[in-house]
């Protein structure tokens, strides 16, 4: 593989609060290479979406990057000051939120929002950026862009919004976009323009994208690798098809059972007992133990590292023996 | 289709006024305006079966639920459910003792649970309200019945709501509706504010109280797989009307509204089978000023001068129907 565009190594992030500390995202290393698809998957409170905040600098206090570093081209980001991160953000990494309702303002019209994004990264007149603008309305599929353009979000419907979202993404042409849960407020047709769209767009500027998301059927659509996150964890990590069809982490076979399938004959669906632990309830040894049905002696008392099976990399002592 | 059949809708049509406030009428010289939620629906429910109704946001699905266990009145059309009619007054005694047979599981499990109230007088209200139980003792004992039922400990029911996760506020939302012993639940998205995994135990848990105590379910969901799993029939809505009714083998095998291709088509290729996906093309239309004729025309690949005209009418037999000009003309198949 080529030199990563971005390099997260052992993220920690913290939220200190009167119970205690609370450890989010507990050392979660990972790479994205340039023009490549990485889709983060896990349940609610996986710490998903916190390690995207953190990559993109934008961790509400009193959460906190603890330890690790994040290098994006060559260069640490995650102790850049708020003035070196905010020229970084928009303009090389850019994000797409879950809600396409609350990230547009509603009061300004969907041209000046585009206009104004434009303007802060890219050295352009008015008149350019209104037409580059005009350009990237249509590049995302929005019908006679011209008019639609003056229009306020609320005249958009939900996937005409979530593209003009994508635009914004996509205006200052970064060189990763950070998308969490993109179709997740979406209709399942919707949703399907909306994760072809994305791929399609990628693709041609050459742009990565770690893509958050709890479904995996829009991560088996999109990604080329996939991260599975478990309480904080990365539990599993690997090519996509390896890890769909050859899932190696119990938590991770757990999941892709337990999804009810449109073929074949299912009565009962596999279902892992009990939940995610809370935060300040996290198991030791391997924080999935309590759950996992082939638990033995090592996991109750040491975390398992990262172990390459194949062609994935699996943090479970079910593989050690191999080594 | 066998069995007694337990819920009967027919032509089934609920307006909402959606005009602007008197003065800006009169002032705007503008005429009311009225949003057809659903249109027209027929079904029927067997007992013991689960019946789905499955269509995107703004399709009508949830009006037809709350409808159906009352939450609604009908604009027009009727509900009769074991040959009672709904909105038949002079039978108000049989109807209360109906209304304690009918249960609703809603969709969000954080907002459908009073957060003030332990979750022991949350599971009684229904035993409490119908006079189910002899005295307090014999509640107490009844609501520990039907937390252990769900998968809770009795212990739990001292506890508040927000001490619960979300698979376990929905088990506790399925422990009320189980309070009264209905026979028919309404369920209306149970499971789509879950986690997966989570969801998978709920669907199962909902299985087995089914098969232990015969019950009928209307099963709303946008999600196809879960509708797969959970349903023996299965009708699909757009723009408030149904326009696709079968049973759900042959619905998920031999899909024949256009629509339903397209709903199937749309759903991510997790098998990665790289199985032949046409992309699908718009969004649901406005469903103030719904497009003449068949509503899905402006969509529909198969669509001609008839479809924009005409509105098809649900043709076909033994309990499948499809209302569509195409699979009627024999153009489709």
């Amino acid at each position: 593989m080529s030199e990563p565009l971005l390099s997260v190594r052992n993220l920690i992030v913290e939220f200190p609060t009167r119970a205690g500390l609370l450890r989010a995202v507990d050392e979660v290393s990972f790479d994205i290479a340039p023009g490549e698809v990485l889709g983060v998957v896990g349940e609610s409170g996986a710490g998903k979406s916190l390690t995207g905040a953190a990559i993109i600098g934008l961790l509400e206090p009193p959460g906190r990057i603890a330890g690790g570093e994040i290098i994006f081209d060559g260069n640490r980001i995650d102790n850049l000051d708020n003035d070196d991160m905010r020229a970084l953000r928009g303009k090389r990494i850019s994000m797409i939120f879950q809600d396409p309702l609350t990230s547009l303002n509603p009061l300004y019209r969907v041209g000046e929002q585009l206009i104004e994004t434009i303007l802060t990264h890219l050295p352009l007149s008015t008149g350019e950026a209104r037409k580059r603008a005009i350009e990237l309305l249509d590049e995302v599929g929005i019908p006679a862009p011209e008019t639609r353009i003056d229009g306020y979000p609320h005249q958009f419907s939900g996937g005409m919004r979530q593209r003009v979202v994508i635009a914004l993404a996509l205006a200052a042409e970064p060189d990763l976009i950070i998308a969490d849960e993109p179709t997740t407020a979406l209709d399942v047709s919707v949703q399907a323009q909306i994760i072809s769209l994305l791929k399609n767009l990628c693709s041609e500027h050459g742009t990565a994208v770690m893509l958050i998301t709890h479904d995996m059927g829009v991560i088996a659509e999109t990604a080329d690798r996939v991260a599975v996150l478990y309480a904080g964890q990365v539990a599993e990590i690997g090519s996509t098809r390896d890890l769909i069809k050859h899932p190696k982490h119990p938590y991770t076979i757990g999941l892709m059972q337990s999804i009810p399938s449109l073929e074949g004959e299912a009565d009962r669906l596999v279902q892992i007992p009990g939940s995610m632990p809370r935060l300040n309830a996290i198991p030791p040894g391997c924080s999935f133990h309590p759950r996992c049905k082939k638990a033995f002696e090592p996991c109750m008392s040491k975390r398992s590292p990262l172990i390459e099976v194949g062609s994935t990399r699996t943090a479970c002592w079910l593989y050690g023996a191999e080594q | 289709m066998t069995g007694k059949t337990l819920v009967k809708v027919k032509n089934l049509t609920r307006m909402f006024d959606v005009s602007k406030p008197f003065l800006n009428r009169i002032i705007e010289r503008e005429e009311k305006k009225f949003l057809r939620a659903v249109d027209d629906a027929n079904f029927d429910i067997v007992e013991g079966e689960t019946f789905a109704l499955v269509g995107e946001s703004g399709s009508g699905k949830s009006t037809v639920a709350k409808m159906v266990v009352g939450l609604l009145t009908p604009t027009e059309g009727h509900i009769h459910i074991d040959e009672l009619d709904m909105a038949d007054h002079n039978q108000s005694a049989r109807m209360r003792e109906m209304r304690s047979q009918i249960q609703m599981i809603f969709q969000d499990p954080f907002a459908s649970l009073n957060p003030r109230w332990r979750v022991d007088k949350i599971v009684a209200e229904p035993v409490r309200a119908f006079k189910l139980e002899a005295d307090e003792e014999a509640t107490v004992r009844r609501v520990g019945e039907l937390l252990t039922l769900v998968g809770l400990a009795p212990e739990d029911g001292r506890k508040f709501p927000h001490e619960f996760s979300g698979g376990q506020r929905q088990r506790i939302c399925i422990a009320r509706a189980l309070a009264s012993k209905p026979r028919f639940i309404v369920c209306d998205e149970p499971t789509s504010a879950l986690d997966v995994s989570v969801q998978a135990q709920i669907l199962n848990l909902m299985r087995d109280l089914q098969d232990d105590f015969g019950l009928t379910f209307l099963f709303i969901s946008h999600d196809l797989s879960v509708v797969r799993h959970m349903a023996t029939r299965i009708g699909v809505m757009y723009l408030g009307r149904i326009v696709e009714i079968s049973p759900s083998k042959s619905l998920f095998k031999n899909p024949r509204h256009p629509y339903t291709r397209m709903l199937l088509d749309a759903v991510p290729d997790l098998e990665m089978t790289g199985r032949d996906r046409k992309p699908v093309e718009g969004e649901i239309p406005n469903p103030i000023n719904p497009p003449s004729g068949c509503t899905f025309h402006p969509r529909c690949p198969f669509a001609n001068e008839r479809c924009k005209r005409e509105i098809p009418a649900a043709i076909g037999e033994d309990g499948m129907l499809v209302a569509c000009h195409g699979v009627e003309e024999g153009r489709l198949e």
